[in-house]
C-alpha cells in the first residue's frame, strides 16, 4: 500500500508517495538521495542513521516514514551553512573524532541535538547522551573531546 | 517486511472502529520501537498498522491532588524525563525512563508501547506496578480500568483483548518514598537483568505500606507481596532490611537466558532490593 505524505527536509517541503514499509531511513536514501544518514544494524543499537525529527534525535530506520507525514526532518546534509562546515563538523575533525567516518552523520545530529537543548553538557552528560552512537574507530575520547570543545568555544 | 495497509485515524472512535474490522489482524503502531523490530525479523506479519499517534485522547498527561497523575499511552520515554510535573511529583518514572535505552530511541518509544508489549523486563513496569498505577482501556463497549499490577498475564501477553486500546495509566497521588533500581552489564542502553522498585511509607517511625516489584525475573513483573506483609506495622533496622531482600530473591523463579544465568539474577535481587530499601526506609 502506499500513502501520500509531506516531508520537510532540510528545509524543503517534499510530497512523496511512499510504501507503508519504508523506513523514514529508507525515504531520505532511496527517495530523496540524501545519503548521509546510514544504514548500520538497522535496529535502534548503533544510532549511524540519526537524524533531528520536530526538533528530537531520533533513529530513522526504526520510523515508519508514513507514521511521520508532516514531520520536519534536519539531516547531516542540513547542518552545513553557507558552504561551511557546523562547529561540531569542524571540531570532530579538528579533534580527531573520525577515522572511518560511517558512524560521523550519527554523532553530529545527535551532539547537534545535545547541544541544542544543552549547550554546556558536563563529560558526564555528553557521555550519556552518546550512548546511543557507536563508533568502532575512535574509542569515543576524541568524540567527547570535540563535543566539550564546541561547549567551549559557545560560552 | 511484509506489505501492509497503513491506517493514521485522527479519532479514538475511527481507531477502534478499524481495530473492531480487522478482528486481531492489525498491529497498533506507537513508537514502533518494538513492533518494527519484530516486524523486520519476519516475527509479525500484521495484515494492517494502525498508527495511533494523531489521537488526542492518547495524550494526557495531568496531575489533580485527588485523583493523581493521568498518563496517556503517548507519552514517549523523553516526556517522562523532561516533565517538570513527572520529576517533582514522581521522580522515580523520570529516572526509570532515563535508564532505558538511548536518548535516540527515548524520543520515539512511548510508555503505552514499554507496557503493552509486555516483556518481562519492561522498565516502566515495576515503578508504575509499586505506585499502585492503574491501567485505563478502551474499545468499541466501552472503558475499563485495571489495576497495572493484574495486566500481564505472560512473556509478551497481557489482558488487553482484540479491538482494546490501552489509553492512559492512572498513578495515584505520591505517597511515601519510591526508588527503582535497574542492573544490566551494559551501564547505558541494555535491558535489565533485574529491576527492582520499592515504595515505602512510613508514619512514627513504622511502615504503614510497602511494595516490593521485581523486573525480569518472572513470566510477568512481580509483586512480592508476602515480604510486603511482613514488613508493614514493622519498624525498618539493617536487619529486617536484610531479611526483607534474602526473602524477595527466594520468591522469583528467574530463567537463565543469553544475558544472565538464574543464580546470577537471585543473588542481584537480593542487591537490589537491600539497596532500594535502605535508600528509600532508613
Ligand atoms: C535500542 C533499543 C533499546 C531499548 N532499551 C529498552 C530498555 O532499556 N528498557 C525497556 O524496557 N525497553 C527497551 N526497549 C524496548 C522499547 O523501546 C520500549 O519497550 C518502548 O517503550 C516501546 O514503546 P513503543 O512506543 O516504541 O512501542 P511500539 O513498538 O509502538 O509497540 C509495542 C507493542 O505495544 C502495542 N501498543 C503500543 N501502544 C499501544 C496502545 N496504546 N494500546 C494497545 N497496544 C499498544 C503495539 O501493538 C506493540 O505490540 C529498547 C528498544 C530498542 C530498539
Amino acid at each position: 500500500m502506499k500513502t501520500l505524505i509531506t516531508l520537510t527536509v532540510n528545509g524543503d517541503a517534499h510530497e512523496l508517495y511512499v510504501d507503508a514499509r519504508r523506513t523514514l531511513l529508507d525515504v531520505l536514501r532511496n527517495e530523496l538521495g540524501l545519503m548521509g544518514a546510514h544504514r548500520g544494524c538497522d535496529s535502534g543499537d548503533c544510532g549511524a542513521c540519526t537524524v533531528i525529527a520536530d526538533g528530537q534525535p531520533v533513529t530513522s530506520c526504526m520510523m515508519l516514514a508514513a507514521d511521520w507525514n508532516g514531520a520536519e526532518i534536519l539531516t547531516v546534509e542540513g547542518v552545513a551553512q553557507d558552504g561551511q562546515l557546523h562547529p561540531i563538523q569542524r571540531a570532530l575533525v579538528e579533534k580527531g573524532g573520525i577515522q572511518c567516518g560511517f558512524c560521523t552523520p550519527g554523532f553530529v545530529m545527535n551532539i547537534k541535538a545535545l547541544l541544542d537543548e544543552n549547550p554546556h553538557p558536563t563529560e558526564a552528560e555528553a557521555r550519556a547522551w552518546l550512548a546511543g552512537n557507536l563508533c568502532r574507530c575512535t574509542g569515543y575520547a576524541k568524540i567527547v573531546e570535540a563535543v566539550m570543545s564546541v561547549a567551549e568555544g559557545t560560552s | 517486511m511484509n506489505s501492509f495497509d497503513h491506517f493514521t485515524p485522527a479519532t479514538l472512535n475511527e481507531a477502534l472502529s478499524i481495530l473492531s474490522e480487522r478482528n486481531g489482524n492489525a498491529a497498533v503502531i506507537a513508537g514502533g520501537t518494538d513492533l518494527l523490530l519484530r516486524m523486520k525479523n519476519h516475527i509479525l506479519k500484521p495484515a494492517a498498522v494502525l498508527n495511533v499517534k494523531r489521537i488526542p485522547e492518547l495524550r494526557a498527561l495531568s496531575f489533580d491532588s485527588n485523583e493523581g497523575l493521568r498518563l496517556g499511552a503517548l507519552t514517549t520515554l523523553r516526556d517522562l524525563t523532561r516533565s517538570p510535573l513527572i520529576r517533582d511529583l514522581y521522580p522515580v518514572l523520570a529516572s526509570a525512563a532515563g535508564l532505558m535505552a538511548s536518548e535516540q530511541i527515548r524520543s520515539l518509544a512511548t510508555l503505552g508501547g514499554n507496557l503493552c508489549n509486555a516483556s518481562p523486563s519492561a522498565d516502566l513496569a515495576p515503578p508504575l506496578i509499586a505506585l499502585d498505577a492503574v491501567a485505563c482501556l478502551v474499545s468499541l463497549s466501552g472503558e475499563r480500568q485495571i489495576p497495572l499490577a493484574e495486566f500481564f498475564t505472560g512473556p509478551g501477553r497481557s489482558v488487553l483483548q482484540k479491538g482494546e486500546l490501552l489509553k492512559e495509566i492512572i498513578v495515584p497521588p505520591p505517597q511515601g518514598k519510591t526508588a527503582y533500581l535497574k542492573h544490566s552489564p551494559r551501564a547505558f542502553m541494555d535491558i535489565a537483568i533485574v529491576g527492582a522498585a520499592v515504595r515505602i511509607q512510613q508514619q512514627g517511625g513504622k511502615c504503614q505500606q510497602a511494595r516490593i516489584v521485581l523486573g525480569a525475573v518472572a513470566p510477568t513483573p512481580l509483586r512480592v507481596r508476602s515480604v510486603e506483609e511482613s514488613l508493614e506495622g514493622q519498624t525498618f533496622t539493617d536487619e529486617s532490611i536484610r531479611q526483607a531482600a534474602k526473602i524477595s530473591a527466594e520468591a522469583c523463579s528467574p530463567i537463565s537466558d543469553v544475558r544472565s544465568a538464574a543464580w546470577y539474577r537471585k543473588r542481584m535481587v537480593e542487591v537490589l532490593v537491600r539497596r532500594g530499601l535502605q535508600a528509600v526506609a532508613l
